[in-house]
């Protein structure tokens, strides 16, 4: 198989095998294509450490909208996924965090009661594991097919991120390509330690949305993750390959203090 | 006759016609009649839409200067400035000091333009936020009085992190140590909306319309055609009827007929009588327990089977 992708920032034509091999960065230039969660996972989680949670829960239509179901099925098809995140517990070099990734495959990373529901589980898993939580962010924003429901899931989420908190437990939420809407309003934004990847999107409203506003084009660059980190709202925009390395020493740095059933250096 | 009945007299025409020259037609009728349905349901939630965004419509500091004996405005975030957009301060009702948060949209074009029509800026929930905290820390029950389009989709909003302050409240409102009492008195925009609309009681005007996008989005975005936002609002549930049926609101308070717009002076009457209820009901409880019945109550949102 020598499958060619076109690198959509230098053009380059590349090696399917090779750009997978190195992360799905591309190497003559950097850019991150978008990476799915069990790629993620591999990459991330000691091997065979990960064990999923909540596989099973799927969106029911709440507000009847025409369509939905169908809309559904052709996005788990199509994304080989069963909703837009997956959650579970697993270690890294021997400690043990819960995960939640995002994919932007099913439905736009859309946050509909399934996706809310998950990451609000998942972060509550980390309060019942006594263990830090870490989030891979990338979403269109809410999903309007689940109407208000969708909405809600914003205040849901940020209530679950609360209590994180108050046990002294860290959220690390990495922000990907892109992030934007209710997703960003949300638990994506609550992050006690922010991370972005290069060049990632990262905004409330779209570019289209904001140009229609102002009248005006945006600059280069800008909802980009190395503007956030300009704009103070990400502490670090991490290349794919330094995440890993970059997730042992922070976890390194929030180990529960022993005999402290708190926890937590936070 | 209204146009659906028209319609509805003609399929009962055509259905006797039809049985008596032996034809069924009765998928059909089914089809259209499901169709004259939709229309009224949209109908009916286009009114809505129509009325929350009347230009007459009582505004937050309307309400406030009705339901409240005496009212002090504060301004500012502490960090980047005041947003006009979204106003609060301490008030009295009944003699009993509440914190009262709301998005001020203008009376007119002026100050609609200087309110920027509603639509708040980071600072704005900024403020929001200093005000509720300042609330909690003086035993005051907070009001929010909700009516925006959404937070602002403008370049100095992102630069300055609009995405991040409306999370940061969502997060802060469901542990502040005080009632919550939020009131949708117009339009529900969002996370816009959202933003100061996290509570322990959650209550629409009788014509107000909450909802996850504005009909013309969801229009433009789903149905690729943003002059379908009349159909749009009838399928999206987004009246206070949905909204008390699907138990994301907990009530609804009734207007004066015609809409606020027609009585500001009943309307808020109407309003104060909940509030006052309300806050007799809610101030006595123990903080510790409000906060965990309320954060209760935002888990249990959503619909999902787990089979």
């Amino acid at each position: 198989m020598s499958d060619k992708t076109p690198c959509p920032s230098c053009k380059s034509e590349l090696d399917a095998a090779s750009l997978k091999a190195n992360l799905l960065v591309c190497p003559s230039c950097g850019h991150h294509f978008r990476m799915e969660p069990k790629d993620r996972i591999a990459y991330l989680a000691d091997e065979g450490t990960f064990s999923e949670f909540c596989k099973a829960m799927r969106s029911l239509n709440p507000i009847e909208m025409d369509g939905y179901e169908e809309k559904l099925s052709e996005a788990a098809r199509k994304s080989n996924l069963d909703e837009a995140v997956i959650t579970g517990t697993c270690e890294i070099e021997g400690m043990p965090v819960v995960l939640a990734l995002m994919s932007f495959s099913f439905m736009g990373g859309s946050m509909g009661s399934v996706v809310g529901e998950k990451i609000t589980r998942a972060i509550l898993k980390g309060v019942e594991n006594k263990c830090p939580v870490i989030v891979y962010a990338t979403s269109g924003g809410a999903r309007m097919q689940e109407g208000i429901f969708s909405l809600m899931q914003m205040a849901k989420t940020a209530s679950a991120a609360a209590e994180l908190d108050r046990e002294g437990l860290p959220l690390f939420v990495v922000l990907c390509d892109p992030t934007t809407g209710g997703v960003t309003a949300s638990f994506a934004m609550l992050g006690d330690v922010a991370i972005a990847e290069p060049g990632a999107l990262i905004g409330f409203a779209g570019p289209r949305v904001i140009e229609g506003t102002m009248k005006q084009t945006l600059p280069t660059g800008f909802q980009r993750a190395e503007f956030q980190l300009e704009k103070g709202f990400v502490d670090i925009v991490a290349p794919r390959k330094e995440q890993r390395d970059l997730f042992v020493k922070l976890l390194k740095a929030h180990r529960p203090a022993s005999g402290d059933k708190k926890g937590g250096a936070a | 006759m209204s146009t659906p009945k028209k319609v509805l007299s003609r399929v009962e025409e055509l259905q006797r016609l039809a049985a008596e020259a032996g034809i069924d037609i009765s998928d059909e009728i089914k089809k259209i009649t499901e169709k004259v349905d939709e229309g009224s349901a949209s109908t009916r939630a286009w009114q809505r839409v129509e009325l929350a965004r009347n230009p007459d419509r009582p505004r937050a500091l309307d309400v406030i200067a009705n339901i409240c004996d005496d009212f002090i405005e504060l301004h500012g975030d502490r960090h980047f400035g005041d947003d006009p957009a979204l106003i609060g301060g301490i008030g009295f009702i009944n003699g009993i000091p509440v914190t009262i948060i709301g998005n001020q949209k203008g009376r007119n074009l002026k100050e609609t333009v200087a309110r920027n029509g509603g639509m708040a800026n980071p600072e704005g929930y900024r403020k929001a936020l200093r005000l509720a905290r300042q609330a909690e820390k003086f035993h005051r029950p907070i009001i929010t009085l909700i009516d925006t389009q959404g937070a602002f989709p403008g370049l100095g909003a992102e630069e300055r992190g609009i995405g991040e302050a409306i999370a940061v409240n969502l997060r802060e409102f469901s542990q502040l140590k005080t009632p919550i009492i939020c009131i949708i008195i117009g339009e529900g925009g969002s996370g816009g909306a959202l933003g100061i609309g996290v509570g322990d009681k959650i209550y629409m005007l009788e014509n107000a319309v909450y909802s996850v996008i504005s009909p013309e989005g969801y229009a433009s975005i789903l149905l690729r055609d943003a002059s379908q936002a009349k159909n749009a609002a009838g399928k999206m549930k987004i009246t206070a009827e949905d909204l008390l049926e699907m138990r994301i609101c907990n009530g609804i308070i009734a207007e004066p007929k015609g809409g606020a717009h027609v009585d500001p002076a009943e309307s808020s009457r109407l309003i104060k009588e909940a509030v006052v209820r309300d806050l007799e009901d809610l101030m006595p409880r123990n903080p510790a327990v409000l906060v965990r019945y309320r954060n209760q109550k935002i888990r249990k949102f959503g619909h999902y089977t787990e089979e």
